[in-house]
């Protein structure tokens, strides 16, 4: 079973990495771009059996740092 | 009885021998030294400290996945016991993925990796590791880190305020860290987590001593305890 886990900052947790991106992006001369955030994304191939508490687990054990991050597990099938 | 301290390293420490030159400088025997990978600390530790570094090479977050190593789980325990635990830079970050120590540390505001002595505020004088400072001490400790931007939200903060908790804050804030933050101690006062590099500062040739108080104060409060 393939799984992408999106891993972002909090919201009220300042980006530095997404405000400098942001104005690199202004400075290429695109216009209307409110805000960029950056996170992160983990690719896992897990046995099918692997249920959903193991997932969160592993998120919340090792993958997010639930005190600046948030996690979006999803199953690609 | 001589002062019994360990000094561990994880794939990517690079400030281990920093740290055990000053452990031995103070306490006059030097410390043991102890892999990440090793199942068990030495029996009888005085005193636990986490050097600075790169473990792991940062991979996936300062820290994380050395606060996950086997020596870890030995170092929860002997923190739970009591024993003095000091994380210095990357140490902090472990001891923070760790869940030792409140919050996270951030990449820099700035971006930049910073590398430079700068002035710290003392704000808690009764820790076992602060003792030896005057209260509202300013102190001259290097730092050299590009993830030292202290975060915590504003309960945790207001908390950690509340019960002194608060050990050190940058004068100026080089970092980014909410409300000036540059170390934070546990509930208990028995670990210590700091940005600047305390072992960096125990020698005139290193163009200060300020660091010497924290390891001399937390040897003479563990001498007479």
């Amino acid at each position: 079973m393939k799984i992408r886990v999106l891993v972002s900052l909090k919201p009220g947790v300042l980006d530095p990495q997404g405000r400098a991106v942001h104005h690199a992006l202004e400075g290429l001369g695109f216009q209307g771009v409110d805000e960029v955030r950056i996170g992160r994304t983990v690719e896992l191939d897990v046995a099918d059996s692997t249920s959903d508490e193991a997932l969160a687990d592993m998120c919340e054990k090792l993958l997010a740092n639930t005190v600046i991050e948030n996690y979006k597990i999803e199953k690609l099938g | 009885m001589a002062f019994r301290s360990a000094v561990i390293t994880f794939p990517g420490s690079n400030c281990d021998r920093d740290m055990a030159v000053a452990l031995e400088q103070v306490s006059g025997s030097a410390p043991v030294r102890v892999w990440h990978g090793d199942a068990e600390l030495p029996a009888g530790l005085d005193f636990i400290a986490l050097p600075g570094g790169f473990s792991y090479g940062d991979y996936l977050r300062s820290g994380a996945m050395a606060a996950n190593s086997p020596i870890m789980r030995e170092i929860v325990r002997a923190a739970d016991r009591g024993v003095p635990v000091l994380g210095v830079c990357n140490g902090f970050q472990v001891l923070a993925e760790a869940r030792l120590l409140p919050g996270a540390l951030m990449r820099n505001a700035s971006q930049h990796f910073i590398c430079r002595t700068v002035s710290l505020k003392v704000e808690n004088v009764q820790s076992l590791f602060t003792r030896g400072y005057e209260p509202g001490q300013e102190i001259r400790i290097p730092v050299a880190h590009h993830d030292g931007n202290y975060f915590a939200d504003e309960e945790t903060l207001d908390r950690l305020e509340d019960e002194g908790r608060i050990a050190f804050r940058y004068v100026e804030n080089c970092n980014g860290s909410r409300r000036d933050i540059a170390g934070v101690l546990n509930n208990a006062g028995n670990v210590l987590g700091m940005m600047p590099h305390p072992e960096r500062a125990v020698d005139s040739a290193h163009g200060g001593t300020d660091g010497l108080t924290l390891f001399e104060g937390a040897m003479k409060a563990l001498a007479s305890a």
